[in-house]
């Protein structure tokens, strides 16, 4: 099975996706498998969003709209948690 | 056994040290093996083969030990460290070429998805000054 899932969130942190955000969005995308690309526009570019160095390089700032594209077998999963993250200011979930 | 990578990180002012330690702690968490050293014992600024020593075996992973450090001695003294390890523990310790508190959070991360050693020595030199 191959799967495909896309998603975007308004990113409403206080300073935009600085560094301990960062470090969690790219914890949680490496919990999966499947590939997952990060971007700051519908259609991309994208970057890999396991990738602490180019998430915290994308400097996303606040009001921005963050978009996530995965493809694998978790990638609705994936999708799905990225976003509940974003959703809830990067709180720890675990 | 711990199965990421450890980080080992080293710097003349044990304030340095400690300080990266703690935001690695704070914004990576708990489940990456970590040590520090810095400092000589009268309280100044300073860095020694043992000290090194002591906090790869503290931060000791079979996956491996990767360590940050800051200038001069604190490379040399690294190096001789590893030289003085066990054989079978010294190919699996490497210093990063990367600054040592953006290095070391940068590791850290990688290590706590349980990369390898040479992914998260990678990440860590992967970083480029803006």
């Amino acid at each position: 099975m191959n799967g495909q899932a896309r998603a975007s969130v308004l990113l409403r942190h206080a300073v935009g996706l600085h560094a301990r955000p960062a470090v969690k969005l790219t914890k949680l995308a490496k919990r999966f498998a499947c590939r997952i690309g990060f971007g700051l526009a519908a259609e991309g570019p994208w970057i890999d969003a396991k990738s602490i160095v180019k998430v915290m390089a994308a400097k996303a700032p606040k009001d921005s709209t963050l978009y996530f594209q995965a493809e694998g077998d978790d990638a609705a999963a994936a999708v799905a948690a990225l976003v509940l993250l974003v959703e809830r200011d990067f709180e720890d979930v675990d | 056994m711990n199965a990421n990578v450890g980080i080992v990180i080293v710097s003349h002012s044990p304030d340095v040290a400690r300080g990266t330690a703690d935001m690695v702690r704070q914004m990576v968490g708990p489940e990456v093996p970590l040590a520090w050293c810095g400092g000589d014992p009268g309280g100044g600024l300073g860095t020694s083969v043992q000290g090194v020593l002591d906090a790869i075996e503290r931060a000791w992973s079979e996956q491996g030990v990767a360590i940050l450090v800051d200038l001069g001695g604190a490379e040399t003294n690294s190096e001789m460290a590893i030289e003085m390890l066990p054989e079978d523990r010294r190919d699996r310790v490497v210093i990063c070429n990367a600054p040592v508190v953006e290095g070391a959070v940068m590791a850290a991360t990688e290590a706590s998805a349980g990369s390898t050693l040479d992914e998260v020595r990678r990440t860590a030199e992967e970083l480029k000054p803006a």
